[in-house]
């Protein structure tokens, strides 16, 4: 709007006299109006051109060079760390780790907090107190949720394994076992962050009116009808936002696989790499192997892989929420 | 609305990394000399026992003024010095680095001063085990660094269990069964048929301290890998995975919490024992097994030292001069008794080693034994150093330990021997 009017009034004032001038208070509030909101934004803008942006690029001119930490100048080699790393049989095992253990904890985290948040809008007593409980996991830190998990998950001494042992199952090699790694790891990002998305979801549950609900009621339609037909749907943008983030996460775990380990310290992910995610993997090669150029080169493949998922992820969540709710485009 | 939170929010991230980022950057404080005060600093892991002597030298050295820069964890420590090392700007004037790191730098003389050159001119690498001179200088002879403590190995073992499997426990016996390696897996055999049980922790730690006598490591002299040309490396392999397939070892990786249960629940009946091993066996295995842990001197195949750091002085230092005196007289015999007093840090001087505070030294949780004696004897049976090229910690570390787990967990051990290989490869590409 305010364009259009200013593009009019400009073409209505002929310019052979010129604008009016303008006295110096006057130029300084236009300039303030103009600028000032740029100026407020820029602290952010500022800090991510110097600790995201540069970086990013820079990471990106480093991807082309052979440039290992201690080298004072590397070999520009082009391409060629991209087509190593495409050859590169520990990047696709990572690579598929990280898919894996992603699937195994973003997908049953997503329904499951849809489902805790659902049981959480009921009628409750002290809710706070439910909706607290729900999101403690997230307050422990993230270092001592990975050591507590590593002991459970132990192969020799674990809680798990004695469970298991005591219903008469046999016990699991947690390490070695490269799908029960996953598992466990995803146990561990699950138990995390699953309350946390509960009360995301929860707070946009709490946010549909009423109304729509009763008429739903009135229409004969049951409390699993009116979850599917109204509070699902109109869930749809919170969803994608919980999905999105969960995969950003999701692709990036790096803390539970390196605590896991039984190695201390270790940027293995496991004897064979069985469970190194991505991540992991570009942090042992950047500096623990050294190797920056080569490192860069999968930083900005994960980047790629990131951006593809979460696009992939955007549409589906769009394709499938829209579903019983075409309505209200 | 939700877009302008998460800005926020990223703001608040970005924000909150800019002023981490400054802090850890603010550690360089540049060292003022107005008034004739030199300013000296100086970086540790763990624990060195360095906190009453700082203030000793500064006592003696009124101009002197060391501020003392100590760090929980070796591994992230090494990881700093790398990344300041690249960066050529804040280092301490004075930093220790660990044996299994040095092989890191150890190529890099360029980065650090000389300490033939700079160091005081009364201290001679004769002051120094010779292998543990020998290992702190890189191969153009630049002088790295002065060693501070060692840690030479010895076998634990434990007595009760020995003796429930019918095997003998008499110090005689024990030594001959520590023969060599031969003779050491032959005993486990016995002891595995007689228990059932395992006989030492994990294949790992036998197979490094095995490499660890080797004449050359991972690396050769010509700074080539050579895990595969080095047949010894490959046969060392063979007889460890050959021992742990036939129930010999507990599959229990060094340090890990499992590992930590192992040594109360008896797991397995003997450990390669560095020096400072003693320590942790005595924490892990607790009260409940006081006097059954034994220790003597003796370890299969001779010799061998796991562990042990060295003092250098980066070539970012502003006063190298100063920051090697003080490293000279911190690596002096007087001062790493006293070091030792403190923490047991096996001092790695000749004369220290002849000290009766250091001789007399016994140890009440491995029955009294004369560990002081007992280690020194074993520090004196370390052959030559063996050269370590660069990445040989690495490879150690990130390739053959890893797959001497992978074949503890089902790989075939050729299996094993290929992902080691391709690992080494790898890593140093």
């Amino acid at each position: 709007m305010t364009t259009v009017i200013r593009r009019a009034s400009r073409r209505a004032a002929p310019a052979p006299t010129g604008p009016p001038r303008l006295t110096f208070r006057q130029r300084l509030s236009r300039a303030d109006v103009k600028w000032s909101p740029y100026l407020y934004i820029a602290p952010f803008f500022v800090v991510f051109g110097v600790v995201g942006l540069f970086p990013l690029l820079y990471t990106s001119y480093l991807s082309l060079f052979d440039r290992d930490l201690l080298d004072v100048d590397g070999a520009f080699v082009g391409f060629a760390n991209y087509v190593e790393l495409f050859a590169d049989k520990q990047f696709w095992t990572a690579l598929g780790n990280t898919f894996s253990i992603f699937v195994l904890s973003t997908v049953p985290q997503v329904v499951i907090a849809v489902l805790v948040a659902a049981l959480l809008n009921t009628r409750l007593r002290a809710p706070t107190g439910w909706r607290v409980g729900v999101l403690l996991p997230y307050v422990v830190s993230l270092v001592a949720v990975g050591i507590i998990f590593a002991n459970l998950f132990g192969t020799n001494y674990g809680l798990v394994n004695g469970l298991l042992e005591t219903l008469g199952f046999d016990r699991i090699d947690w390490q070695g076992n490269r799908f029960a790694s996953h598992l466990a790891i995803a146990t561990m990002v699950n138990w995390r962050w699953t309350g946390y998305n509960a009360l995301i979801v929860l707070a946009a549950m709490k946010a549909i009116p009423k109304e729509i609900h009763e008429a739903a009621m009135i229409d004969g339609a049951r409390a699993v009808r009116r979850f599917v037909s109204v509070t699902l749907p109109l869930l749809r943008p919170t969803l994608i936002f919980v999905v999105v983030t969960s995969t950003i996460g999701g692709l990036q775990i790096f803390t539970e696989p390196k605590l896991f380990d039984a190695m201390p310290g270790s940027n293995n992910g496991g004897s064979s790499n069985q469970f190194q995610t991505i991540t992991l993997y570009m942090y042992q090669t950047a500096f623990e192997t050294q190797h920056l150029g080569y490192a860069s080169a999968i930083a900005w493949v994960l980047f790629l892989v990131i951006i593809i998922v979460a696009v992939v992820n955007f549409l589906l969540t769009r394709r499938l929420a829209t579903t019983g709710a075409e309505d209200d485009r | 609305m939700r877009r302008n939170q998460r800005r926020v929010l990223a703001g608040a991230i970005a924000l909150a990394a800019a002023v981490g980022l400054t802090a850890c950057g603010g550690s360089n404080a540049d060292s003022g000399s107005e008034s004739g005060q030199i300013e000296l600093t100086i970086g540790t892991f763990t624990e060195f026992g360095y906190e009453d002597l700082l203030p000793a030298y500064e006592k003696t050295h009124p101009n002197i003024k060391i501020t003392h820069h100590k760090t929980g964890q070796g591994g992230p420590y090494h990881q700093q010095l790398l990344t300041k090392l690249a960066a050529n700007s804040g280092l301490e004037d004075v930093v220790a680095i660990e044996e299994g790191h040095l092989p890191d730098v150890i190529d890099k003389p360029q980065l650090f001063n000389n300490l033939a050159d700079i160091g005081p001119k009364d201290v001679k690498p004769d002051r120094w085990l010779d292998w543990k001179y020998q290992a702190g200088t890189a191969k153009d002879g630049t002088w790295i660094g002065y060693g501070t403590d060692i840690g030479p190995l010895a076998m634990c073992y434990r007595t009760d269990l020995l003796a429930a499997a019918g095997l003998p426990t008499d110090e005689a016996s024990v030594k001959a069964m520590l023969e060599s390696w031969d003779t050491y897996f032959a005993a486990g055999a016995k002891y595995v048929q007689a228990t059932g049980k395992p006989w030492f922790d994990s294949t790992s730690q036998i197979f490094n301290a095995m490499q660890n006598q080797l004449d050359t490591g991972y690396i050769g002299k010509d700074d080539k890998l050579a895990i595969e040309s080095n047949k010894d490396i490959k046969r060392n392999w063979d007889k460890v995975t050959a021992a742990g397939n036939s129930g010999q070892t507990a599959k229990l990786v060094a340090f890990s919490p499992e590992w930590n249960n192992g040594f109360k629940q008896g797991a397995f009946a003997t450990k390669t024992c560095p020096s400072w091993m003693l320590g942790v066996v005595k924490e892990q295995a607790g009260p409940d097994n006081a006097g059954k842990w034994a220790v003597t001197d003796a370890f299969p195949g001779g010799g061998g030292n796991w562990g042990g750091s060295y003092l250098a002085v980066p070539k970012q230092s502003k006063h190298p001069k100063e920051a090697a005196a003080l490293a000279a007289w911190l690596t002096a015999p007087e001062q790493q008794i006293k070091a030792f007093e403190k923490t047991g840090n096996f001092p790695s001087q000749v004369d220290a080693l002849t000290a009766p505070e250091l001789l007399n030294s016994t140890n009440p949780y491995f029955g009294d034994v004369k560990v002081g004696t007992l280690f020194a004897a074993q520090a004196e049976k370390v052959g030559k150093a063996q050269y370590k090229g660069p990445g040989d910690g690495k490879i150690q570390e990130n390739a053959t330990s890893p797959a001497l787990q992978a074949v503890e967990q089902g790989k075939s051990p050729e299996e094993g021997w290929q992902q080691a290989v391709d690992a080494a490869k790898k890593i140093v590409k």
